[in-house]
């Protein structure tokens, strides 16, 4: 019992406090326990709602295969194009489905199209290609992730590494107060500065494109790199510190060949969560990078994210329609690409760097 | 010597790039009170927008965004200071639970904004929303359509892991002598919860509150097709009416706007109104949290 108080194994655990051999059941304590675990729980459940509810909404494009029907169409390849629906005696290798909810004229099945290299969600004859979305996406990553990560690492090594613990007392907070810019206020900021200046620089044609939209979005990803970054370098023990100074090192040495190189696993976890933010960012894509959905390499052509896609197409689509089923897939591949990028950080990365401290214990 | 001057140079670039981003943030700044300062004035606050938006002010904007901000706290805090709770006193760490609840949170603080959006168009709107047009409207459309409550309550999921880890921050920095100290005088554990370590962490329940609010009326994404509206000649009057916000009013403005060139002031002072809204509550929050820091030492 008294052991109990200063066992040095429980000593974090709040769950085990000083215990009493009889203890009175209190109602209103097993309640209020029973209540606050249930709320806690509402995290995961929300998680698993998102996922539940977002590819419902997508699921139905896989299903409308074989209930098309086209009436207006000159492009009919099927056999049993008519006006009439054919009941699940179709070609198509795909599973049977009930009859069909949702009636779409459209000519090509909206699911073969998703691989083609045209997003015409509204012509006449609608293709949801995701390819140019993809490559668009990419495309704005990678410059802005070539922006925002040497730049923030750099700046985190400074930080953590380099400053009088005055100056960085200034500096930290000063770098967080940029993750507090409204991605709007960003993307305007790229629109009206960025687009100006970068255009008078390089004489490119289209004034909005996937260069000017990856900086902006390198600007919304340092905070989140530079964080992180300087957290994993301040968690690097001080015993690896002192011993390298006891060895004679000098502190910049000391800064690249031993803090830098441990923190390495902790960097890239940064870079990772910095990466989902930037893929999935909505309002700085919107509002700069032009929004045409092209697919050449060419970083000063205008590109259409697949976050952008959603964001400019959603307010115009019919409920329940097969473009508002292809926005959904499209948010449901970001869901997962996010998620495992988050699990990737989270779970490998973490035991990276469990593995790689232990040996001071 | 020649490692020395090597060294020296990549220390030197270190700073270059601190400055870099300061530099980034001083002129993000500058361009918006240098270009929005001018038509900033008590009649740009208080007044609707008039003649298609080119003039006028953008009350509404404002009131939306207090309003959905205030609903959104409302939803999301007592959600993430209980969940925060639990983490910090309840749950045992290496326990799956504990371990998932805080993966949870976590994806939640990674999800693109966007999808959030799409989750409340599929769940709030077209799930709640239309089961409840069909079970209190008898199928009227009322519920099952964009409106504030909704934009908020997407919104409250959104900003609810900034309060949970805000809250904990807090929490984990009660000493446990205080604890030990009211369990010790035979208080049970929710009452020292209550009496010692709800009471310990008012700060940080408000700097979680602060920070939520503060993304809050920032973000614009999960809003976009959940509630906010493009013009309203009214500043809404019941949950189920649309709103206008200042974040997307700027987006409106600045893309989709017929006269982009004539709104261009309208725009900036929007621009320099949510900013210094965002700006000034991250601040204090700095403030709150670094003195909790402190005194946590």
């Amino acid at each position: 019992m008294k052991n109990q108080i200063g066992s040095g194994k429980n000593d974090h655990n709040p769950r085990n406090p000083v215990t009493f051999s009889k203890r009175k059941f209190r109602f209103s304590d097993w309640f209020a326990e029973q209540v606050i675990r249930a709320v806690a729980f509402l995290a995961i459940a929300i998680v698993i709602l998102i996922f539940i509810f977002v590819f419902r909404e997508a699921f139905p494009i896989f299903r409308m295969d074989q209930t098309k029907t086209s009436a207006s169409t000159e492009l009919v390849q099927e056999n049993y194009g008519g006006t009439e629906t054919v009941p699940s005696s179709t070609p198509q290798e795909k599973t049977k489905s009930e009859s069909p909810e949702i009636q779409v004229t459209t000519i090509d099945k909206p699911s073969s199209t998703l691989l083609s290299k045209a997003w015409m969600p509204v012509s006449d004859n609608p293709r949801y290609g995701l390819i140019p979305l993809f490559l668009g996406t990419l495309k704005v990553t990678l410059i802005a992730l070539i922006f925002a990560a040497p730049i923030s690492i750099l700046a985190a090594i400074y930080t953590a590494l380099f400053a009088k613990p005055r100056v960085r007392e200034i500096i930290k907070p000063v770098i967080e107060l940029l993750a507090g810019f409204p991605s709007v206020v960003i993307g305007f900021f790229a629109l009206m500065v960025l687009a100006t200046i970068f255009q008078d620089i390089f004489h490119y044609a289209s004034r909005l494109n996937s260069f000017v939209g990856g900086v902006a979005m390198a600007l919304a990803a340092i905070p989140i790199i530079y964080t992180l970054t300087e957290d994993a370098l301040t968690a690097v023990p001080k015993t690896y510190t002192e011993a390298s100074l006891g060895l004679g090192a000098s502190r910049r040495q000391t800064a690249f060949y031993v803090v830098l190189p441990t923190a390495v696993p902790g960097i890239f976890a940064a870079v990772v969560l910095g990466l989902g933010r930037i893929f999935g960012e909505t309002m700085i894509a919107l509002m700069a990078t032009g929004n045409a959905a092209m697919s050449g390499i060419n970083p000063f052509e205008s590109v259409r994210t697949l976050s952008a896609t959603i964001g400019a197409e959603m307010a115009e689509v019919v409920f329940g329609d097969t473009h508002y089923n292809v926005l959904f897939l499209i948010g449901s591949l970001l869901f997962i690409f996010t998620f495992a990028l988050n699990a990737l950080a989270e779970f490998y990365i973490k035991n990276m760097v469990v593995r790689r401290y232990q040996s001071k214990k | 010597m020649n490692r020395n001057i090597k060294d020296s140079v990549i220390e030197g670039i270190t700073l270059v790039s601190v400055l870099v981003i300061i530099l980034v943030i001083v002129s993000i700044l500058a361009v918006t009170v240098v270009g929005g300062w001018k038509s900033l004035n008590w009649s740009f606050l208080s007044e609707f927008p008039k003649d298609g938006m080119t003039k006028g002010g953008i009350f509404p904007a404002i009131v939306g965004t207090a309003v959905m901000t205030i609903i959104m706290a409302v939803a999301a805090v007592p959600f993430g200071v209980i969940t925060a709770i639990y983490l910090a006193e309840y749950a045992n760490e290496k326990s799956i639970m504990a371990k998932t609840i805080r993966f949870a949170v976590k994806t939640l603080a990674v999800v693109p904004s966007i999808i959030f959006g799409l989750f409340g168009l599929g769940f709030f709107i077209g799930f709640i929303g239309k089961n409840m047009d069909g079970l209190l409207n008898g199928g009227e459309l009322r519920w099952g359509q964009p409106n504030i409550l909704w934009a908020s309550l997407t919104m409250a999921l959104l900003t609810l892991p900034v309060v949970i880890v805000a809250v904990e921050e807090a929490i984990r920095t009660i000493p446990r002598e205080m604890r030990e100290a009211s369990l010790a005088l035979g208080a049970t554990k929710w009452q020292t919860i209550k009496k010692v370590v709800l009471p310990g962490s008012v700060s940080g329940i408000l700097t979680g509150t602060i920070l939520a609010v503060s993304r809050g009326a920032g973000e614009v994404a999960p809003i976009l097709f959940t509630g906010a509206a493009y013009f309203l000649s009214d500043i809404p009057h019941s949950l189920s009416d649309q709103f206008m916000s200042l974040g997307y009013h700027i987006y409106i403005m600045s893309t989709q706007s017929s006269n982009v060139d004539a709104t261009l002031p309208i725009q900036f002072a929007t621009t320099l109104v949510l900013l210094l809204l965002t700006f000034s509550l991250n601040a204090i929050a700095v403030v709150i949290r670094y003195r909790i820091r402190k005194n946590a030492k």
